[in-house]
């Protein structure tokens, strides 16, 4: 009994330390006066600022720009590569598959001046281009990650037999093999856009002309200084995580429902 | 089929040598040379990079870096075995709504996660503001190690919990039960047969918070105020003052220490699954 009251109260203060930060947040983008210690009334003013804020808007337009066409392209590739992949001898693909890691496991910042060094020996300005050539480049393995695993457990035979009865290679890719990986491809997909969206290390090196992404912009602001424009931000990026969950959670009720009424 | 199939990976092939291999060369190349590479006829190499590395005072950076990693890994560890317990051997409907709660956090923005302790812990910040309302002399909390091994914790602790959920929740409960038929009492149990079984994850769980830990360098910017370098801060800073010869030397270091502190931990994880848990 006293056991499970310790484990209760260890859990509550471990989500205190993970959730008091952000509430902090929350609550000071409501503040009106800008000091930390004095609560000057409730106000509305932040986000007012924030939605005229240049700087925030075009960091959010090439944000969501970049996630979505990386995450779209690195899913094109990656799957096509995948399929490749699968069809390999265990040599080649052994090979393929560490080089494939690379950019997994070393390290963003050294991934990220390794492409700065690239681009800027190629003559490529630093800018938009660079910035999405960047986040293909790391989103692709992970696409590659999550769709492999789905052809292994695919039976092998099906596909064949597709081929058997007459389907043209691309007839059977669409009917037969893709819908057999399509979660893997989402897994992917939805990976290489979060990383995308959050990353900031990458971006920092191989971005410039003007091109941020939010992060960038929260990175400079963070270094002048606090600025309740910035609570604003993290409330408002807080509710679309929340309101996103609460969608994608409701999605998923409603298929098993949907299954079950199917399976009886 | 399966010979056209594998020209499908054909394109990949190419981009990898062009965005991962290529530039690993590059950086590599600019560690080797003085100045520019630009013109072949000027190139001239050198070893002095890695020389002016290992001399003291950047010998002390990358021991401050490894230092304040792995102390932030053993609390990740220490803090988050516990909570990855506690959730494996909760029922079934309040399972999914912890493991929820715990990675939600996650989601946001790491910049933001970071920023919201500067508001915290800084001079004119909640805790400060709190003590002077108080009466009480305030506190210096930002921009020291402290600080930094804090955001550390807070932002990677995540990474150590998942592995060892996964592992400890797919452990077959009747090795537990034997071990307590047999007379071992809980801590014997936990030492004999709970943690041993549940190594994969933590090793998954260590290199998953040092790889990140050591190669930040966004958390010791903000709330180490950039006072001490740590080897990612120093790469920034040289490559931000133009120094892309010394810079790149520092880059492959670190490089080194990633992939060798990868293969040794990889010895040690068995079945390979423990950080499957993640996606």
């Amino acid at each position: 009994m006293v056991k499970r009251y310790i484990s209760k109260f260890y859990m509550i203060l471990m989500f205190i330390f993970l959730y008091a930060p952000i509430a902090v947040l929350a609550v000071y983008s409501f503040n009106s006066s800008k000091s930390r210690g004095a609560w000057g009334g409730f106000t509305l003013k932040w986000y007012v600022e924030l939605f005229n804020d240049r700087d925030i808007k075009s960091a959010l337009y090439y944000t969501i720009l970049v996630a979505l066409l990386s995450a779209l392209i690195s899913t094109i590739i990656g799957t096509i590569s995948a399929i490749g992949i699968h069809n390999m001898k265990h040599k080649q693909k052994a090979l393929i598959l560490n080089i494939n890691y690379l950019p997994i496991l070393n390290p963003d910042i050294v991934t990220g001046i390794a492409l700065m060094i690239l681009y800027l020996s190629l003559n490529l300005k630093l800018g938009f281009l660079t910035m999405l050539l960047s986040h293909i480049t790391f989103g692709i393995p992970y696409v590659i990650l999550a769709v492999l695993p789905k052809l292994k457990q695919m039976n092998k035979h099906i596909t064949e037999a597709a081929l058997d009865l007459g389907a043209t290679p691309l007839y059977a890719l669409r009917k037969v093999l893709l819908p057999q990986i399509k979660p893997g491809i989402i897994t992917g997909f939805l990976i290489a856009f979060t990383l995308s969206i959050d990353d900031f290390v990458i971006s920092f090196f191989t971005t410039g002309s003007g091109v941020n992404n939010l992060s960038m912009v929260i990175y400079s602001m963070a270094r002048r200084g606090i600025k309740p424009t910035i609570n604003a931000l993290s409330t408002l990026m807080l509710a679309v995580v929340l309101g996103l969950l609460l969608l994608i959670n409701k999605r998923s009720s409603f298929d098993k429902k949907h299954v079950k009424k199917v399976g009886k | 089929m399966k010979n056209k199939a594998k020209l499908l990976t054909y394109p990949y092939i190419v981009w990898m040598g062009l965005f991962i291999i290529l530039p690993v060369l590059l950086v590599f190349l600019y560690s080797i040379t003085f100045n520019e590479i630009n013109n072949i006829k000027t190139i001239s190499f050198t070893i002095n990079n890695y020389k002016m590395f290992f001399t003291p005072v950047y010998i002390q950076v990358t021991l401050r870096s490894i230092y304040l990693a792995a102390l932030s890994t053993i609390i990740c560890l220490a803090l988050g075995y516990p909570i990855a317990m506690i959730i494996a051997n909760s029922k079934m409907t309040s399972k999914s709504i912890l493991l929820l709660l715990f990675i939600l956090p996650m989601w946001m923005n790491m910049l933001l996660r970071t920023y919201a302790w500067m508001t915290i812990l800084g001079n004119n910040g909640l805790i400060n503001t709190l003590l002077a309302n108080l009466g009480l002399p305030t506190l210096n909390l930002l921009y020291n190690n402290g600080a930094v091994i804090l955001g550390m914790v807070y932002n990677f602790i995540p990474f150590m919990v998942l592995p060892i959920y996964t592992t400890l929740s797919k452990m077959d409960n009747s090795l537990i039960e034997v071990s307590e038929d047999l007379g071992a009492n809980k801590v014997q149990t936990f030492i004999k047969v709970i943690f041993p079984l549940s190594l994969p994850g933590v090793i998954s769980g260590i290199i998953m918070v040092f790889m990140p830990a050591v190669s930040s360098f966004v958390i010791p910017k903000l709330l180490g105020g950039g006072k001490d370098a740590l080897i990612g801060t120093l790469i920034e800073k040289l490559f931000s003052l133009g120094d892309w010869n010394f810079g790149s030397a520092v880059s492959i270091v670190m490089m080194f220490i990633i992939l060798l502190s990868m293969a040794v931990m990889n010895r040690f994880d068995v079945d390979k699954e423990g950080g499957a848990g993640l996606w």
